[in-house]
């Protein structure tokens, strides 16, 4: 059995997945990628290969992906994660003819053929607006651990409007509505909102059309699927591998690259 | 001769030499500077050097002034000054690092800039209006504007002969005979017709050349870069318009691109995707910015940043020398008003050139700092892809602020569209096969 691994090395996260040669997944990692970022890719791949018990040699193609997929020093190749997620998204649900991938600094809205291959793409701008970061400095001006945000937000009652897009004056804003007795949970209601309707801007540019499939970071927030749910009046396709997508897509590419080297007359067709 | 002894003298003659032509165009306004002379200063959407020549005026252009000190990795130390004096970050990257040049009294690193005795200018660009107003503010100095109507509606040019186009015709010369009266005040100097007819000459040799050096690169492969390369002829096509410098450069530049054409002489060892280039270069990161693009096999054979900041002389309009200043309204009726096109309306520009020139790829580059280049690129984009089905990429920088370049971000996006490039050319070959 041969084995092919991808290794999305995020700004915030570094997650890796090892899938057979039927394209089934093995084994997933996710660490923090902190500041060496050699050293969480290798962690990463590691804890997929003692979770899968393969050994290293075992995996014969290894694809790095993510801003730090340069950083994948023992990869044998790289592709960018806008490409790897759309691959992944359309291996995981087929149907899929739109992503929208949220990570931790930016944004990616991503329009795919049948067989997963990127149609259109666009991105946040250079802020960080409308990405993961843009909640994080919310839960920290609010006191609140990152994961409880999705579920707090989901009490609200009264959402206030979060009207500015630069996620630094977006913790004074979050201050000045305490300050006005505003409830955290209306506050970080807002905060989705405003989140959603960037994203929604992104998914426009390149035509939103059935299915959409969520992936990044942050699908595992249940707050952020709703309110871009209700933001563009449609279901999205979430799973709880979606934060893998990127990995997935790049282990997928590598698989393609065994097969392709034991048929090197054959071209490859990606197929999800 | 041997083919070798000119291949070696040809083959890169446009760039040295356009290279010489620039030193020694600065080299010149540093003595004028320093010796107190007039200077006239210009604007690359109609710069109406052919009327400036005429008084033997040297011609300064601001914009590359200040693109310059980007190139030369400097144009931060110009943009703080300019917003240090009160000028926001979102005002125009050009405006503020010639804001600094002035406040600095001409240093640049490209030499000593002179203090102008005159500003001209077209409508083609809203901020020029504001710019020249600061100079005249600056300097007390008379400033001409030239305006020139535009294309009224889509589709709705007026040519020679309608009675529109001879109303707006008669609407500029007449502005023209004005801005030549200033010129006879300022400067002291009588209007020479002969010599006014020996530059229309010279412009009407560059006029051509230019726009058979931009045909040429639709040979495979292609001729020269027309991000790199072509922002060198372009410098040349500006400062030097009306000399005769000018004219023997456009006519070996033709020579030189004839004879790369002839024996297959490419900017790349392999060429394996035809870019266009929409917007301004990032200059910056000018030379980085192209191999993001290069390093894939990636080469630009058009860019529409050739056609309107050459004022629109790539359409090859040529003069009447018998008839000069209403044959030279003509001209710039015709020229800035399809260098304001290739803003606003070049959808229908690059749809032709699609298919002439194999283009595999469309590269589109709003600035943050310039609403006016910026605006109307997504309608452009979205009119192209239904219609063309081309790839394109939109990647949103700066034309002189570092600040908003990052080549981190910018090479994703354009690897993530070459890889969609690289499978949409496999998908294509199977679908064949």
């Amino acid at each position: 059995m041969a084995y092919a691994a991808g290794v999305d090395v995020g700004s915030t996260q570094t997650k890796a997945v090892i899938i057979d040669e039927n394209r089934k997944i093995v084994s997933t990692a996710l660490i923090d990628t902190g500041a060496n970022v050699i050293q969480a890719a290798e962690h990463a791949f590691d804890n997929a290969l003692k979770e899968s018990k393969i050994r290293d040699v075992e995996v014969e193609y290894v694809i790095g992906t993510g801003y730090g997929r340069y950083r994948v020093t023992f990869g044998n190749d790289q592709i960018t994660e806008i490409s790897c997620h759309g691959r992944g998204a359309v291996h995981m649900f087929p149907r899929t003819k739109t992503v929208l991938d949220m990570g931790g600094q930016d944004t990616k809205a991503i329009r795919v053929t049948d067989s997963g291959e990127i149609a259109d793409f666009c991105m946040n701008d250079k802020c960080a607006a409308g990405t993961g970061r843009f909640l994080g400095a919310a839960a920290a001006a609010l006191d609140i651990p990152l994961n409880d945000l999705g579920t707090t937000a989901l009490k609200y009652n009264k959402p206030v409007r979060i009207s500015t897009t630069c996620t630094v004056f977006a913790e004074s804003e979050v201050l000045s509505w305490l300050g006005k007795g505003k409830k955290i949970e209306d506050i970080l209601w807002g905060v989705h909102q405003s989140i959603a309707a960037r994203s929604a801007g992104l998914l426009r540019r390149v035509g939103i059309e059935d299915e959409i499939t969520f992936t990044g970071g942050v699908t595992r927030n249940i707050a952020m699927v709703q309110a871009l749910e209700q933001k563009i009046d449609k279901k999205l396709n979430v799973s709880e591998e979606s934060h893998y997508i990127g990995a997935l897509g790049a282990a997928l590419f590598a698989l393609d690259h065994i097969i392709a080297s034991r048929h090197p007359h054959n071209s490859v067709e990606a197929s999800s | 001769m041997s083919t070798t002894v000119d291949k070696q003298d040809i083959v890169g003659r446009g760039n040295r030499d356009g290279a010489q032509h620039f030193r020694d165009w600065f080299s010149e306004l540093t003595d004028t500077a320093k010796q107190g002379g007039q200077s006239a200063y210009v604007f690359v959407m109609g710069s109406l050097n052919e009327i400036l020549k005429v008084f033997d005026l040297p011609v300064v252009f601001p914009e590359i002034n200040s693109l310059q000190t980007a190139v030369r990795r400097v144009a931060h130390e110009y943009l703080s000054e300019a917003e240090d004096y009160g000028y926001s970050p979102d005002i125009c990257g050009y405006v503020k690092a010639d804001v600094a040049v002035q406040l600095r009294h001409g240093e640049h690193p490209m030499g000593q800039i002179p203090e102008p005795s005159i500003a001209v200018l077209t409508n083609a660009c809203n901020t020029y209006i504001k710019w020249a107003e600061i100079w005249q503010r600056m300097y007390d100095i008379p400033m001409v504007t030239i305006d020139i109507p535009g294309t009224r509606e889509a589709d709705g040019q007026t040519w020679k002969g309608d009675k529109n186009f001879e109303n707006d015709r008669k609407y500029v010369s007449t502005q023209l005979k004005e801005l030549i009266k200033t010129c006879e005040q300022v400067t002291g100097k009588k209007f020479d017709i002969d010599k006014f007819r020996e530059i229309l000459g010279y412009a009407n040799d560059m006029s051509v050349g230019w726009k058979r050096v931009i045909e040429l690169n639709k040979n495979r492969p292609s001729l020269f870069n027309a991000l790199t390369d072509g922002t060198i002829y372009l410098g040349v096509a500006n400062g030097f318009r009306g000399t005769k410098i000018g004219s023997t450069y456009f006519k070996e530049l033709v020579e030189e691109m004839e004879y790369r054409a002839e024996h297959g002489i490419g900017t790349l060892t392999e060429e394996l995707y035809r870019l266009v280039f929409v917007g301004v270069p990032c200059y910056p990161i000018f030379r980085r910015f192209n191999e993001l693009f290069s390093e894939w096999g990636g080469t630009f054979i058009n860019s529409t940043y050739l056609w309107f900041a050459s004022g629109g002389t790539n359409i090859g309009f040529e003069y009447d020398l018998s008839d000069p200043i209403e044959s030279l309204a003509e001209g710039l009726l015709i020229s800035v008003r399809d260098a304001m096109d290739s803003m606003f309306y070049q959808d229908r520009m690059m749809s032709d050139m699609i298919e002439e020139f194999g283009v595999d790829g469309i590269i589109y580059h709003p600035i943050k700092s310039c609403r006016t280049v910026s605006t109307g690129l997504a309608d452009s984009r979205r009119y192209l892809a239904k219609k063309h089905d081309i790839p394109s990429l939109f990647i949103e920088s700066d034309m002189m602020d570092r600040r908003v370049v990052s080549e981190a971000q910018m090479k994703n996006r354009i690897d993530a569209f070459f890889e969609g490039l690289e499978s949409r050319r496999k998908q294509a070959i199977n679908h064949r096969s």
